[in-house]
């Protein structure tokens, strides 16, 4: 196995982007740490080396569905929904913050298969084997996703 | 206007986040006791020095002039592939060298991993530690209090495979009739080491 630094280096600004997208940017320092956190933890034992980037990937994936789950779970506090819906401040540090929270917003599977194609380019057999659906259904996310975004974000 | 495709794509800005953030994960995993090796950089006459640490002690230390990908992936396959930079671990160790290298410091007090030492070498070595700063003793001579006085070449060979120079200090052997020897980070290295420490052979 490669040093795991070598590995953060080649693939942290993909794992980011895939947090950003999936679970807004606020949550998306947690979620990636969460999902390097849970890939180190494993490294030892992992005898192939050869997708590491994939590997990582279907980690994120699964740390940002846990993320949607728990927020869906989570009890929404009396007075406070306005708070809930985009009066979230985002980290300064991102310019472009509001794309990212509308991302966030999409119901979850769109929002991972959004991420999966336009913020890491991945092709739809692969977006679909992390989300355990065929191409076609991957496709369709991506597509439904979109289609949203632009209805309801572009103005 | 710049569509929605374009701007998911946009990839400057996230580069700066994710390095952030990726400061938070070292700080995690370090408190969670997930890094077997931690590794940093440390300026020094000699140019840069990788300096890398596990749990027990200072483990490596690897001159500009290796690749630093090759010492990492030693160190990935002989100790283990959790390794992360974290120069924060190594605060104490790269203030010694600073002060030996600025002539302040003329002995180390820092825990040592000897785990990629065996044998032979180890002895060797073991016998280096005990030569004093500013003193220089010959190949025969470590070999002979290595145990095995007809071993210098051996003896030479462990000190050219010495995983931690300077702080094990190969530099301070020379040969018999006081010429140089050789040295693993290069001639001039071993010269300036000498020089900084007062050794004229």
């Amino acid at each position: 196995m490669p040093p795991f630094q070598t590995v953060i280096d080649q693939h942290q600004d993909e794992v980011y982007r895939l947090a950003l997208s999936a679970v807004g940017p606020v949550d998306a320092d947690d979620c990636f740490q969460e999902t390097l956190l849970a890939a180190l933890r494993a490294y030892p034992t992992l005898r192939d080396a050869s997708n590491l980037r994939g590997w990582l990937l279907t980690i994120a994936h699964r740390k940002a569905m846990d993320h949607h789950r728990a927020r869906g779970r989570a009890p929404v506090p009396v007075g406070d929904v306005r708070d809930l819906d985009g009066g979230v401040a985002p980290p300064p540090t991102i310019e472009d913050a509001e794309i990212w929270a509308a991302v966030r917003d999409l119901p979850p599977k769109q929002s991972l298969a959004v991420a999966h194609r336009f913020v890491n380019d991945l092709a739809y057999r692969d977006i679909g084997r992390l989300m355990g659906c065929t191409e076609a259904a991957a496709r369709r996310s991506v597509h439904e996703g979109l289609t949203r975004l632009k209805k309801e974000y572009v103005k | 206007m710049t569509s929605i495709e374009s701007r998911l794509r946009r990839r400057d800005d996230v580069a700066a986040a994710a390095e952030r953030a990726a400061r938070g994960f070292r700080t995690r995993a370090s408190e969670e006791g997930l890094v077997d090796i931690a590794y940093g950089w440390v300026d020094s006459p000699l140019g840069k020095l990788m300096a890398a640490a596990t749990d027990d002690g200072l483990v490596r230390l690897g001159f500009e002039t290796e690749r630093v990908e090759t010492t990492l992936e030693e160190l990935a396959r002989k100790v283990s592939p959790r390794i992360l930079q974290d120069d924060v671990r190594l605060e104490k160790i790269k203030r010694q060298l600073g002060e030996y290298f600025e002539g302040r410091r003329k002995a180390f007090d820092m825990p040592i991993d000897r785990q990629l030492i065996h044998g032979f070498h180890r002895l060797v070595l073991d016998a280096t530690e005990k030569i004093p700063y500013g003193d220089v003793s010959t190949y025969q001579q470590v070999a002979e209090r290595a145990g095995n006085p007809r071993a210098s070449r051996a003896a030479g060979n462990a000190l050219g495979s010495n995983p931690i120079p300077i702080v094990i200090p190969c530099h301070r052997v020379v040969r018999t009739g006081h010429g140089l020897g050789g040295y693993g980070g290069g001639l001039d290295k071993k010269q300036l080491l000498l020089d900084l420490e007062g050794v004229t052979l």
